[in-house]
């Protein structure tokens, strides 16, 4: 066991490093800011909402009398005539599956003080997220106008609309918190608060870098989130 | 943050916690009124959480009044009945008990007992009190609109809490739905709070197996809540979609007064298991905290270190991951699987292990201790009995054969207020004593304290004792009156009467409790700095009662865990946490050396 002059010890690393983490005193996980550590907490709570939301999804989809409708065709796009089953989902996946890589950029550049280059690519996350909710919308209202309804749809069991709009709608809620905290987290960034140690102005605790590293965890989360959904949803 | 870990405290000066950044309030609204300071938001949740309390407590009367005389007051009709019934249990369960050990007792014990300057996030615990209140008061509300609130029973169960028939169909249960999901979402800021400001914002010296047990019970209480408190949320998202849109996702099909309603195809059985799953960790996010109080409330005051300290935090644990297994004991009468039932059934008895190895070691702690039956330690006694006698009925009611018959009776109602009414209630009390001299400065009076010790617990034995017996010759619960229904004796309705007339006398008493705690406050005398001798860090701050940030100037540092009572060779009879062996004043004929607790 390294220790210093004052009688500290070094971080070890593996399984007894987790063991000697646990037993130290101040702090379990060492070197996690408390923001950080707040933020997984709360995934972890936000996690069983999800899965909660997704369970009750497959019960009903189970219990209804009337059967499912088939998503690759409910959510297929004609384009030029021909019908391309799922495209605006695949097109929505793959804008949201970007944002988180550019997500991860702005938080590498962000440890690197880089205020520029993380402010543009916090903004480039927060637009594409933007987009996301956008195409959401359209994708409900085209449901809309076909009919779909969350008590009622023409295409089958109620089920499949009412668990539709509640659980696209809460991941798009969070989504939309996220473009939300995105933006200003963006502007603190660039207005170098960060760098300063600014206080915020509601909680008036001082901010730091690792903020942009805890704004990146809720939006991968939400991101992972999505993934599930557009298995289970989608695809099944 | 630094790459190093300070763990050998014998000669490393307490670090202030670089992160801890105190908000120092300019005004008198920020300092009282949206305060971020933990104990004044301790304080706050601890009175809305009592005030709410007492009204679920009247509601109880009324009940109790329809029960113990059926026909004599015409002004209860069986309507109001059930919305009694609903908003009694609903209350009593979340808006008190879960309020007021997590918000009320969290907030205050968690900083001052890890050693810290406050909670990790202090604005966000303070806006985790006003969305609180709001849903307090969403709740209150349900009273005053057309139908009033809902008479769903607290668990809720659809069709029938949404269907016309069940009183507070209109607005009631939406309103009601509405408020448990604002609790959620202002528990869940407090919650992130206390759990974040254990794991990471512990005083130098503090490790997790230095921490009273108060601790470990209300940290792991929190992890349940804010793992349990998700399926509630989702369960009422659906059904206010459910009554509001008119979505199937627990109603089947259904014909209401001859008009087959729009429902068909959703599954009543969902909610079941989504309010369990929430519910039974709910049960354990009332008892843990109690099981920490009482613990620490014996150690204090036997002067006896708390017995397997090391096996009480893995009991809380180990009871806290297994209560999440076990939900759908309350389910075995809805038509479930039988292999099910075996499951769950065989769970639900496993946990009895860990349960009944505190209350062995409880017991081992007083055994041979200096025993002071002062007010909090006859609290903490009654608790024991108390919750040893709720467990055993939960034994019972964990077998599927014996719960078939006994469940929806007396019974059931007789073994839940034994174990998650009375039990931890008496904690409540018995916490508030004992910390009143902290938190006020002020000393309470011992004889009304012990006075209303006597009344309370003696009169809950008789309220609820003879519920056991009405449950096992078949009173059902949830009944508004038994009317001529042969199979009941008269004694019957005489034993109702006489547990009515017990409900008035206990909950009149509680005015002594009232009583001496403000007048205590008012007129009591100065209490000395640390009036038990407790060696908890909580009463090692430099003012009594604790000023702003906790520590005066630098913050403690532990070198102990919380328990060193009666170390032999030291002067004393008990050694603060943060003294450091060095100090620690030892006996004229000193013997060598004090025995050196590791850890
Ligand atoms: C070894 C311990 C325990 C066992 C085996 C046990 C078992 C059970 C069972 C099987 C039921 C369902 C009865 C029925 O509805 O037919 C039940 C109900 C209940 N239990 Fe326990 N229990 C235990 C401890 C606790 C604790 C510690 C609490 C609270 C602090 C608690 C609170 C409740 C409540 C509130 C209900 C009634 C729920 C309702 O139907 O409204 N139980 N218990
Ligand atoms: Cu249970």
């Amino acid at each position: 066991m390294a220790k210093t002059a004052t009688g500290a010890k070094a971080l070890q690393p593996g399984m007894a490093g987790f063991a000697g983490d646990w037993s130290s005193d101040q702090r379990a996980f060492k070197n996690v800011h408390w923001g950080k550590a707040m933020m997984w907490i709360f995934l972890l709570s936000d996690t069983f909402i999800f899965s909660c939301f997704l369970l009750s999804y497959m019960t009903v989809r189970w219990s209804t009398t009337v059967p499912w409708p088939n998503p690759s065709e409910v959510f297929g796009l004609s384009v030029g005539g021909v019908e391309v089953p799922l495209l605006l989902i695949a097109i929505m996946t793959f804008i949201l599956i970007s944002s988180s890589g550019t997500m991860a950029m702005a938080v590498n550049y962000g440890y690197r003080k880089n205020r520029k280059v993380t402010t543009y690519l916090i903004l480039l996350t927060a637009l594409f997220g933007a987009s996301f909710v956008g195409m959401q919308a359209f994708e409900w209202s085209k449901l809309i106008h076909e009919g779909v309804r969350p008590w009622s749809n023409p295409f089958g069991a109620p089920q499949f609309g009412s668990a539709f709009f509640m659980i696209t709608g809460f991941h798009g809620f969070h989504v939309s918190i996220g473009v939300i905290f995105l933006l200003i987290v963006a502007r603190k960034v660039w207005r170098g608060d960060y760098d300063r140690g600014d206080r915020g102005y509601f909680t008036t605790m001082k901010g730091g870098y690792e903020h942009v590293e805890t704004m990146g965890l809720y939006w991968h989360f939400v991101d992972l989130v999505w993934v599930f959904i557009f298995a289970f949803f989608y695809l099944w | 943050m630094s790459d190093i870990t300070q763990d050998d405290v014998g000669y490393v000066a307490p670090a202030e916690n670089a992160e801890q950044d105190l908000y120092h309030p300019k005004s008198w609204i920020t300092k009282y009124v949206f305060c971020q300071d933990a104990k004044v938001i301790a304080i706050q949740y601890a009175s809305t959480a009592i005030a709410i309390g007492l009204v679920a407590l009247v509601l109880s009367w009324l009940m109790r009044l329809q029960l113990g005389f059926p026909d004599s007051f015409s002004f209860i009709e069986p309507a109001d009945y059930y919305q009694f019934i609903t908003a009694h249990g609903m209350i009593m369960v979340v808006y008190l008990l879960t309020a007021l050990f997590l918000g009320g007792f969290g907030n205050y014990m968690i900083p001052l007992m890890v050693g810290a300057r406050d909670m990790a996030f202090p604005y966000v615990n303070m806006v985790s009190y006003w969305v609180y209140l709001t849903a307090v008061l969403v709740l209150i509300a349900s009273f005053f609109v057309p139908g009033g609130p809902t008479g769903a029973g607290w668990t809720l169960y659809p069709p029938q809490a949404i269907l016309s028939g069940t009183p507070g169909s209109d607005g009631g249960i939406i309103l009601m739905l509405v408020s448990l999901a604002l609790f959620i979402v202002g528990f869940t800021m407090g919650g992130l709070n206390y759990v974040v400001t254990v794991l990471q914002s512990r005083t130098r010296g503090m490790t997790l197996m230095r921490m009273p047990l108060t601790i470990w019970g209300i940290f792991t209480a929190t992890v349940l809540a804010l793992l349990a408190f998700p399926a509630l949320f989702v369960g009422a998202i659906m059904m206010l979609l459910d009554r509001i849109l008119g979505t199937s996702f627990f109603m089947p099909s259904i014909v209401e007064l001859g008009e087959h309603l729009s429902y068909s195809g959703g599954s009543p059985i969902l909610f079941q298991h989504l309010f369990w799953f929430f519910g039974h960790p709910e049960v354990y996010i009332v008892a843990l905290p109690a099981f920490g109080i009482v613990s620490d409330l014996i150690a204090v005051h036997s002067r006896r270190h708390i017995f397997g300290y090391r096996m009480m935090v893995w009991a809380i644990v180990i009871i806290g991951a297994l209560s999440f297994v076990v939900w759908a004991h309350h389910m075995y009468v809805s038509g479930m699987n039988p292999y099910f039932g075996f499951f769950f059934a065989t769970t639900t008895l496993i946990i009895a292990i860990p349960t009944a190895l505190k209350v062995y070691n409880w017991t081992l702690t007083l055994w041979k201790g200096n025993i002071r039956l002062n007010t909090p330690m006859l609290f903490a006694i009654g608790f024991i009995v108390t919750f040893l006698n709720g467990g055993i009925t939960g034994l019972f009611l964990g077998n599927v054969a014996i719960d078939v018959p006994l469940s929806d009776t007396m019974f059931v109602v007789a073994h839940f207020h034994m174990v998650m009414g009375v039990a931890p209630m008496l904690v409540v009390f018995g916490a508030i004593y004992h910390w009143y001299p902290l938190i006020t400065g002020k000393m309470y009076s011992e004889a009304l304290g012990k006075f209303h010790f006597w009344v309370t617990f003696l009169g809950a034995y008789l309220i609820y004792f003879p519920m056991h017996y009405l449950g096992f010759v078949g009173v059902p619960r949830r009944y508004f009156e038994l009317g001529d229904t042969q199979i009941f004796t008269e004694s019957v309705g005489q034993l109702n009467a006489f547990i009515s007339i017990m409900t008035f006398i206990v909950g009149f008493a509680q005015i002594v409790f009232f009583y001496n705690m403000f007048r205590s406050y008012i007129v009591g005398k100065k209490s000395e700095m640390n009036p038990w001798g407790a060696a908890s860090l909580e009463w090692m701050t430099p003012e009594m009662p604790p000023g702003h940030g906790n520590w005066g100037k630098s913050l403690p540092l532990v070198y102990r865990w919380a328990y060193d009572y009666g170390v032999p060779g030291a002067r004393d009879d008990f050694i603060p946490q943060n003294m450091a062996p060095k100090d620690v004043p030892m006996e004229k004929k000193a013997r060598k050396s004090t025995r050196k607790r590791k850890s």
